[in-house]
């Protein structure tokens, strides 16, 4: 597989809430996806994270406890406590090379071997547990040349392309590109004839899910 | 006390700091550091919410990460100052909203590696921040405002308009444009 650069991107707004850090953890999950992908977008997280760097130096300084430095410098020599997060399972080359580190650290084995749900003929899904509260998150497969599940929905759904490709509204999104579907689209992507698509979807606000498809989704995604 | 401005020549100077750490373990340029960053770090975490005990606390947290990690720190790729800063956004994730902060891996077998065309691109990184600060000075106050609110209230855009009253697209477009305007300002200055 070529290193193709991506060429749709998260919205610019989105890149500066990442960059900030108030952006939720599924949708920080797919920005720190793409940037593996996007060396343009890393970039631009770069220089805006520069911008945080400058504000925060600009900031009026708030005197700390008398003590701080010293109870610091204390500090210096401790132990590092360690890592909180176990190391990983050993991925295979699939999902090593297809699904990025910052997703994959999500995952609990193998692309092959994870509890995928039937979702009709055509369709895998993986609900992945990000965060608290949050959007919803999974990993989606799709056959080759079959329809992704059709919906309407409230919120923005955001899509991220690993492997395969679909094409949107006459647009074809490949490894790396984010489609941005909003609550006023009614749009029915169609994987591409030579390859499974796999993606990683973050859905913000409640599912309206129409067609057969969309009312055997909506049990499990009202969860 | 430091009193020298925070100018793009004491910026280069948090620099060498952070590397005479990496490179012995200087405790002087670590109090320096501390002295400098630690009262800034602390009028960020508590801009952001935090109480002034526990902005303290994570105040040393990010500081003692700042010597353990000084080695992994390159001034290529940002300033002493935006790599203290990003410490402590990850650390206020962590800490304070007890999630998980996901990163890119530079080592990730998965990682589109930058082109020859990206060496251009990090135009940004060094010793910038005196420049992107006196172009935020520059802006219209709400333009200025509203780059703030961005990095200093852990606000989605979402939970901006509804606290605004203003339609999200609105909100989105109006960050959008003040972010333009900064780009434009900053390229004025350099
Ligand atoms: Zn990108």
């Amino acid at each position: 597989m070529a290193d193709a650069v991506p060429t749709f991107h998260p919205e610019p707004e989105t890149l500066l809430g990442y960059a900030a850090g108030s952006l939720d953890e599924a949708s920080s999950v797919l920005v720190a996806t793409h940037l593996a992908l996007c060396p343009r977008c890393r970039a631009e997280v770069r220089r805006l994270e520069t911008v945080g760097g400058a504000l925060t130096g600009s900031l009026e300084p708030v005197a700390l406890a008398p003590d701080a430095l010293a109870t610091v410098l204390a500090r210096l020599d401790e132990p590092e406590a360690p890592a909180r997060r176990p190391a990983g399972p050993a991925f295979d080359r699939e999902t090593l090379f297809s699904v990025p580190a910052p997703l994959r650290d999500y995952l609990g084995g193998n692309l092959s071997s994870l509890p995928w749900r039937w979702r009709g003929p055509s369709i895998r899904e993986l609900p992945l547990a990000i965060g608290d509260g949050g959007p919803r998150a999974s990993l989606i497969r799709v056959r080759p040349g079959t329809a992704l599940p059709a919906h309407t929905h409230t919120g923005a759904e955001t899509t991220l392309v690993l492997c395969g490709a679909f094409v949107d509204d006459g647009q074809s999104f490949a490894r790396g590109d984010v489609s941005i579907a909003t609550s006023d689209d009614d749009h029915q992507p169609v994987a591409t004839p030579d390859a499974e698509c796999l993606c990683f979807a973050v859905v913000d606000g409640p599912l309206r899910l129409t067609g057969p498809i969309g009312r055997l989704f909506n049990p499990f995604l009202r969860l | 006390m430091e009193t020298t401005p925070n100018t793009d020549a004491t910026g280069g100077r948090h620099d060498g700091l952070v590397e005479a750490i990496a490179a012995t373990g200087d405790r002087p340029a670590f109090a320096e550091l501390f002295e400098h960053f630690a009262p800034r770090l602390k009028a960020y975490l508590m801009r952001l919410g935090s109480d002034a005990s526990t902005a303290e606390e994570v105040v040393q947290e990010v500081m003692l990460t700042v010597w353990r990690k000084a080695a992994s720190f390159d001034r290529r790729q940002a300033s002493a100052g935006t790599w203290i800063f990003t410490i402590a956004r990850n650390r206020r994730i962590d800490r304070l909203r007890r999630e998980r902060r996901p990163e890119f891996d530079p080592n990730d077998p998965a990682l589109v590696p930058e082109g020859p065309a990206d060496a251009d691109r990090t135009v940004w990184a060094g010793q910038i921040e005196g420049r992107v600060r006196a172009a935020i000075e520059s802006l219209p106050p709400e333009q200025s405002d509203l780059i703030r609110r961005a990095y200093f209230e852990d606000q989605s855009h979402r939970e901006i308009a509804e606290t605004s009253g203003l339609p999200l697209g609105t909100v989105k477009s109006r960050i959008r444009l003040a972010m333009q305007r900064l780009r434009e300002r900053i390229d004025d200055l350099g």
